[in-house]
């Protein structure tokens, strides 16, 4: 009886699972990688990293993020260095998050969050200024008031984007390829990467995620 | 016979109980559309997987009141080709069937209000079953001059289908229902409900049969799937309410769930007993209602549960299972019925009845075969010439 046998499938399935995820109340865990809100990033004595060499605004290929550097002022300066980020503006109505800004600075200034979901009601508040862009006094990114920040989306800001920077190949093994960092500190070097001839035999292993 | 109410002539009272009874009924009718459709959604996210609505109230129970509201505010718009009079007055055809037909539901026992007695019925009139009838032919102008006071190619597409459909099935449908009439000996709905009492419902004692063939052609005469080619989205777009709006389309939307429950309670009525069920003590004028609605309350889930599994029929597929298998089946399973009851009143041996009977069918079988058969290759030469 090949017609009734659909009948049974549906009724089976009225006691089964629910794929469906209950959107805004409850989001799936977002991959250790994502790309998502910038953050301008400060040393730990405060300084901010940004040095204004404009060199993400360079690489930028949504052209969205707007730099204009100044000198230090030498009573009070802002970064460590000679020049300073005075401006630093980031559209995110372009700005495609392909991380290339990340990859591109010398500093490690700016890294991105996880958190995505952007709402804006007028085009200017699409422009993040940098203002809202640099972390807090606890090195955590600003939760901004229009933002819906779930916990998690601050975490590995900086660290895991390293890992695809030259410092996280093989011949960094070991060695610390980033500096103290406001709220995080010195990171201790990721461990198990291997180079790019090995790694077809001995696989990375898979970071554990939080799967309900 | 017929209601006790009116026995003792027409006062204030009884005007009152019948208007009390209208009220209650449309009420019912209104507040069954909102549960039907937050069901049906409810149901088929159930056995899809899914959650459904859940927002608006407890388990969004409050859903299609919100949806009802919105469509209530919308702009109600009207068509530059459109035929302004039939385009405004089509939703309303299609929907006072759907109240009327539920007027000779039986959807209770007989109880007494302020010393009357009534049966919990709008009205018994005798030829109620011939009224159900009317009511569903009347239905598919609603939908036909919709399609055609549209000045639009898919309503008018979408009602051509749906008037053909609903002619097709209705021939099967009716010859389904008169087994049921047979059965009972009478048009009266009420008569036929007692006629079921004590388990002697219809949908086994006429054979299973005609319940089945009611159930394919209710399907296909109220729209729903498997039988929606008439709002076929893919291929209709909305169909024949395709340029329809606000209320009117409201009015559409709310006059097919009401078919839907209009056409189950039907069922129930022929088939299923109507309220007839275990007598319990306790609150006895209460029980048959009870009945009732959970036998059209399964009867509603089956037609989700067939939404949710079979796949959308294509037209010739409608028309041939229509055509060439339900109308000869209902067809000859009422003059093996009546036959039988034929046999019965003559006092003739069942057994040489029931045997000639499905020789007849045999033969009959045989024969609308070859002529099927004959009328595809008559068809496929005609092709063949014509190419």
């Amino acid at each position: 009886m090949g017609y009734l046998d659909g009948f049974r499938i549906t009724l089976k399935q009225m006691w089964g699972d629910r794929v469906t995820n209950v959107y805004p109340d409850d989001k799936r865990p977002k991959p250790d990688r994502f790309h998502g809100r910038h953050v301008l990033n400060r040393y730990e004595d405060g300084m901010e990293k940004c040095i204004g060499c404009e060199l993400c605004a360079g690489v930028c290929p949504a052209r969205c993020i707007y730099v204009r550097g100044a000198d230090n002022p030498p009573d009070e300066p802002v970064s460590p260095g000679e020049r300073y980020g005075f401006v630093y503006e980031i559209n995110y109505l372009r700005c495609i998050h392909c991380d290339l800004c990340v990859e591109a600075c010398p500093t490690e200034a700016i890294t991105e969050s996880k958190l995505f979901e952007f709402s804006f009601t007028d085009r200017q508040d699409a422009i993040y200024t940098k203002a809202e862009l640099v972390v807090g006094d606890d090195g955590h990114p600003q939760k901004l008031p229009w933002e819906d920040w779930r916990p998690g989306d601050e975490q590995h800001t900086s660290a895991w984007v390293r890992a695809t920077a030259p410092s996280g190949s093989a011949a960094y093994e070991g060695r610390i390829g980033w500096s103290g960092e406001l709220g995080f500190g010195v990171r201790a070097a990721e461990k198990g990467q291997t180079a790019e001839s090995d790694r077809a035999s001995t696989p990375e292993p898979a970071p554990k995620r939080g799967r309900r | 016979m017929g209601d006790p109410l009116y026995a003792d002539g027409i006062n204030a009272a009884v005007l009152l109980i019948v208007a009390a009874k209208v009220l209650i009924v449309f009420a019912f009718l209104m507040v069954s559309v909102l549960f039907m459709v937050w069901f049906e959604r409810k149901v088929i996210s159930d056995m899809q997987s899914r959650i459904g609505p859940d927002r608006a109230g407890p388990w969004g129970l409050l859903q299609t009141l919100a949806d009802g509201i919105k469509l209530f505010f919308k702009e109600d718009l009207l068509p530059d080709r459109a035929d302004r009079k039939i385009f405004h007055l089509a939703p309303y055809l299609s929907i006072v069937p759907a109240f009327a037909a539920f007027a000779v539901v039986p959807f209770g026992g007989t109880i007494s209000v302020f010393g009357h007695r009534t049966h919990l019925q709008l009205a018994d009139p005798p030829i109620g079953v011939l009224f159900l009838l009317a009511m569903s032919s009347i239905a598919v102008y609603g939908v036909m001059l919709a399609g055609w006071a549209s000045g639009s190619k898919y309503p008018l597409l979408g009602s051509v289908r749906a008037s053909a459909q609903m002619v097709s099935y209705e021939a099967a449908m009716s010859l389904a229902v008169a087994a049921a009439v047979l059965a009972a000996g009478s048009l009266s709905t009420r008569d036929i409900v007692i006629a079921q009492e004590g388990y002697r419902w219809n949908l086994w004692v006429l054979g299973v049969v005609p319940f089945v063939i009611y159930l394919i052609a209710a399907t296909a005469e109220t729209n729903r799937p498997p039988f929606d080619l008439v709002e076929a989205e893919q291929e209709l777009v909305g169909g024949f309410h395709t340029e329809y709006s606000s209320i009117s389309f409201a009015l559409f939307f709310l006059a097919e769930f009401m078919n839907t429950v209009t056409v189950s309670a039907v069922a129930v009525t022929l088939f299923l007993g109507g309220p007839n069920g275990p007598r319990i003590g306790f609150l006895p004028d209460l029980w048959p209602v009870v009945w009732f609605l959970g036998k059209l309350l399964a009867f509603l889930f089956v037609y989700v549960w067939f939404r949710a599994t079979l796949p959308r029929f294509r037209y010739d597929q409608l028309m041939d299972l229509g055509w060439k298998k339900l109308i000869p089946l209902a067809l000859y399973w009422l003059l093996l019925i009546a036959a039988l009851r034929v046999g019965r009143d003559q006092g003739w041996n069942a057994g040489v009845v029931l045997a000639a009977g499905v020789a007849v069918g045999a033969v009959a079988w045989a024969a609308l075969g070859a002529a099927l058969r004959q009328g595809e290759t008559v068809q496929a030469s005609v092709g063949e010439a014509a190419t």
